[in-house]
């Protein structure tokens, strides 16, 4: 008799076999009672959905995207894919204003650079926090990201001629954060990975990578991004032969992995060049790459693991790099969701879950009591300081600080 | 205390009986129906669920093909909660002859069915599983049908007109004065129960085993079982029925069904004995695979749930092996007229399709009998459930933003869904989590359709139907059946019952995940919940 070789589904829902382990590491569903899990959200509903697309759930819209149920599944089941490949194709409502502007990164980072004071200072106001709140529904007790006077790709264009003469290149995805709000951040990663004698490019002019835009109901901008993005990393990929790297773990995920599986955007021919950017050091050390310590570097460091680093299975990367560094006392802390996803806990609906999902991560963090948290994501960054007070540097920081002059 | 005297008896609770009930009890009569198992456990569960156009039968059977959709043209109306407009496309292949197509156009055009042939580009775009290799497509009015649906409403609209219902209860002998049938002696299979019951006209209506109630008449029908295998599959690949255009052949009908597909069927002829234990062969999931695969290529590469197999109840005319040729036309015998046994009629033939009308015949005739003048209101009363068309609209009248499951009780319910409508967190909890149903729609039904286990309560409410196929429903909804039977030992039986149901289903298509979900059901009934 003849037996199916194989099946397959989309995202692989019919591989699904109902263990309930998403369910049961789901952080939304702990504090929202409104949402359905992630099981029944992806591949439950998905069966509905197909017969008719009435099923639609909008409750789906409280998924963080954190993508925690695809890392528990022991199936494969890719089911936050499931979950917002069904808001992309069902939920037909218009994303708000605040929506937009939320998701729009790159042109807020764009229009505030010039006047990256005065918005810095308005935004740190209470009369304009509750302006926000009220006109946008962005929550008053958020502390919203800083905004750079000059962009890192301004900077790094002006040390063009001292990258190019290192022997080996890398292209480097910044990121809208790391080129408007956090400029240093790319500077220590050409520190770090210029202490290894590699040189850093930029890529042709990258875009938002538009992950935002995916979860706020704008897949067509982030679909028109994300084949743009394609085109300038297979430049530097295919033309140049460079590998890219990144140092945000969301990026990452949405450039090597959302792209293909939820916005339809081939990215075969840049998959594999794609890496972040404590991957790729630390293959360099492997490949025999020495670092030059301080030896005065003392701190007490506690590692958050991003979501979407879960995901990308790479945290272990990270967590060698930072434990390498002689004087560091390294505590990983517990795998769990900071809450912020984002954009999703700036929305004022969303606040109270926000911060109930972090609350057992603040909690750990709190009795660490660590001189830095470390993480590889900004936007958990923005949400452990602002609810714990301690401060959060990206590893790639911390090796440049611990590095000998 | 329970009458025992009636007007009429129907054997047999199949969509036919549950029917004719319905027709009798509607034109005044005081109706019985008695049922060896449950609703729908014969050939009307054990289908396609599709709602023909008639198409199939233009060709070469137009008198069926007429009945077909002038019947579906009916149940749209009346059953509209039992199915799904999905409209259908007959498919010409390379490897079939496209001249066929104009045939059967015309055959259909002949027959009163809207065909319309189309672009076979603009097949693919109305339903992409379509085989884009395809030469020719022709657009009809098919739909699927839920025959378990349909079934149970036919029987609690029975109920609502006085009618009465004995399930698992099984006829053992005809009371019998003369040449006359006055009643039935039956014996009920769970209790051990024996009981007379008297009508001056019994109305046989049960299917293949028709042909053994007719014996015990003491007449003879020459019917011939011919066996139909299926596969489901566990998702919609398909929006619309996807038929091939060529003489009609097996495997060779996909039907999108609530939350599957469906592919068949084969016709098998088989021995009166092997009819209440038909098991599907390799070769027939071969075939349906095959076959298939060639009307969605995609169900190549897609989990199949489970295989089952029904009877045709055909009364043979010829020696066609296959029964293929044997029309599926509607049979109804007056024995006073055909054998001179008064007070005992047959119904068979036929098709779900076509149960409506089968079951006016009959009535029609019982009325003869009795000397009534009622005429048929069948055709226009919706049944209970039916009374609106769009499920959507229901949903939304009762809820404000609906759950997925209010919605999915909707979609089943119709408008009955109102019957859980204002109901607590417990009652909106769910006991099925893959066709999502709430303990609130499982207590309804256990409450006024007629439960008495497990196996009753999924084909009167898709619970242990999908993927997981009873794995977590089963323990939750022994649950709730162990509470509204207060009795937990008698449940503890039952549970082993319907998971060894399930499992028989899902064994001749016992690989991959399938398979896996299979092991991890037995882990947690055997290991971990010691059953």
């Amino acid at each position: 008799m003849k037996l199916q070789e194989y099946t397959e589904s989309r995202h692989n829902f019919e591989e699904c076999m109902k263990c309930t382990v998403c369910t049961a590491y789901c952080p939304v569903l702990q504090v929202n009672p409104l949402y359905p899990g992630p099981k029944q959200a992806g591949p439950d509903g998905e069966r509905l959905r197909l017969k008719d697309p009435w099923f639609f759930n909008y409750a789906l819209k409280y998924c963080m995207n954190c993508k925690r149920c695809e890392v528990a599944c022991p199936s494969g089941v890719r089911v936050a894919d499931l979950i917002q490949s069904a808001r992309i194709r069902y939920d037909h409502t218009k994303p708000k204003l605040r929506d937009r502007i939320l998701a729009s990164t790159d042109l807020m980072g764009k229009l505030t650079r010039p006047v990256a004071p005065v918005v810095n200072g308005v935004t740190g106001l209470k009369i304009a926090k509750s302006a926000m709140d009220a006109m946008l529904k962005i929550d008053h007790r958020r502390t919203f990201p800083k905004y750079s006077g000059r962009s890192f790709e301004a900077w790094l264009r002006s040390h063009e001629k001292e990258q190019a003469a290192f022997p080996k290149q890398v292209a480097y995805f910044h990121g809208c954060y790391v080129n408007y709000n956090h400029p240093d951040l790319g500077k220590d990663l050409v520190k770090v990975l210029n202490a290894l004698g590699v040189g850093v490019q930029l890529l042709d002019h990258e875009k938002c990578c538009g992950i935002a835009m995916i979860t706020n109901g704008m897949s067509e901008q982030a679909t028109r991004h994300a084949v743009h993005n394609i085109a300038v990393l297979k430049k530097a990929v295919v033309d140049k032969g460079l590998t890219v790297v990144t140092t945000s773990s969301s990026c990452t995920l949405t450039l090597r992995e959302e792209y293909p599986n939820l916005l339809g955007v081939d990215n075969s021919a840049v998959h594999d060049s794609l890496l972040m950017a404590t991957r790729y050091i630390y293959e360099r050390l492997e490949a025999g790459a020495k670092f030059r310590f301080r030896t005065d570097f003392h701190k007490k460091i506690a590692y958050h693991v991003p979501c979407h680093m879960e995901r990308l299975g790479w945290s272990i990367f990270s967590e060698r790099l930072l434990r390498m560094i002689p004087g560091v006392e390294f505590t990983l802390l517990d795998s769990a969701c900071c809450g912020i996803a984002g954009t999703y806990g700036f929305k004022k609906e969303n606040y109270e879950a926000s911060q109930a999902v972090g609350e057992p991560l603040f909690e750990q963090i709190r009795s660490v009591n660590p001189d830095i948290v470390a993480c590889d994501c900004e936007t958990c960054k923005w949400q452990i300081e602002m609810s714990t007070g301690y401060s959060v540097i990206n590893p790639i920081s911390i090796l440049a600080q611990a590095l000998a002059e | 205390m329970t009458t025992k005297d009636f007007d009429v008896i129907i054997l047999g609770g199949g969509i036919t009986g549950a029917g004719t009930q319905r027709d009798c009890a509607m034109r005044g009569l005081r109706t019985l129906l008695i049922e060896r198992s449950d609703i729908a456990t014969g050939a009307t569960g054990r289908n396609h669920g599709l709602l023909h156009s008639g198409a199939r039968y233009a060709v070469n059977d137009a008198e069926s093909a007429e009945e077909c959709i002038r019947e579906n043209m009916i149940l749209r109306k009346i059953a509209s909660h039992c199915i799904d407009e999905t409209d259908g496309l007959f498919i010409t292949l390379p490897e079939d002859d496209l001249a066929y197509q104009q045939t059967f156009v015309e055959a259909c055009r002949k027959a009163g069915i809207n065909a319309e042939i189309i672009d076979p580009k603009l097949a693919v775009r109305l339903d992409p599983a379509v085989n884009p290799a395809l030469t020719g497509a022709v657009r009809v009015p098919d739909g699927s049908v839920d025959p378990f649906r349909l079934c149970a409403a036919n029987m609690l609209d029975a109920k609502l007109h006085d009618g009465q219902v004995r399930l698992h209860t099984e006829v053992t002998g005809f009371i019998r004065e003369g040449d006359t049938i006055l009643g039935v002696r039956t014996r009920n299979l769970q209790t051990g129960e024996t009981e007379e019951f008297r009508a001056p006209v019994t109305v046989n209506a049960c299917g293949i085993w028709g042909h053994h109630i007719a014996s015990l008449a003491g007449v003879n029908i020459g019917m011939y079982p011919a066996k139909g295998a299926l596969l489901v599959f566990s998702h919609r690949v398909n929006q619309m029925v996807i038929n091939r255009c060529r003489k009609p052949s097996n495997a060779d009908i996909l039907v999108p069904g609530d939350t599957v597909c469906i592919i068949g069927t084969t016709s098998t002829h088989i021995p009166f004995e092997e009819c209440d234990n038909v098991a599907v062969t390799p070769d027939e999931v071969n075939l349906l695979i095959t076959e298939g695969s060639k009307l969605a290529p995609s169900l190549s590469s897609t989990r199949i749930l489970r295989a089952y197999a029904g009877v045709r109840p055909l009364v043979s005319a010829d020696d066609d092996p296959t029964g293929r040729n044997i029309s599926r036309g509607i049979v109804c015998l007056d024995h006073e007229k055909r054998d001179g046994l008064k007070g005992f009629i047959t119904i068979t033939g036929g098709k779900l399709m076509t149960y409506r009308l089968m079951a006016e015949m009959a009535t029609d005739v019982v009325c003869r009998k009795l000397n009534v003048n009622k005429t048929c209101e069948t055709a226009h009363k919706p049944l209970p459930g039916s009374e609106e068309r769009s499920y959507e609209q229901v949903a939304r009248r009762i809820w404000e933003t609906p759950s997925m499951a209010q919605k999915a009780a909707a979609s089943r319910m119709g408008t009955s869904v109102s019957r859980i409508g204002k109901l607590d967190r417990y009652d909106n909890a769910l006991v099925c989590e893959c066709e999502e149903v709430s303990v609130g729609e499982v207590n309804d039904a256990i409450e006024r359709m007629e439960v008495s286990s497990l196996t009753d309560l999924r084909r009167r409410t898709r619970i242990g139907m999908g993927t997981c196929q009873g794995e977590f429903c089963a323990c939750r909804a022994a649950g709730l059946l162990a509470k509204a039977r207060n009795c937990v030992e008698k449940e503890r039986s039952d549970l082993a019952d319907f998971l060894q149901e399930r499992w028989k289903g899902n064994f001749p298509i016992g690989w991959g995940d399938t398979l896996r979900e299979a092991e991890y059901t037995q882990w947690i009934y055997k290991h971990v919940l010691g059953l």
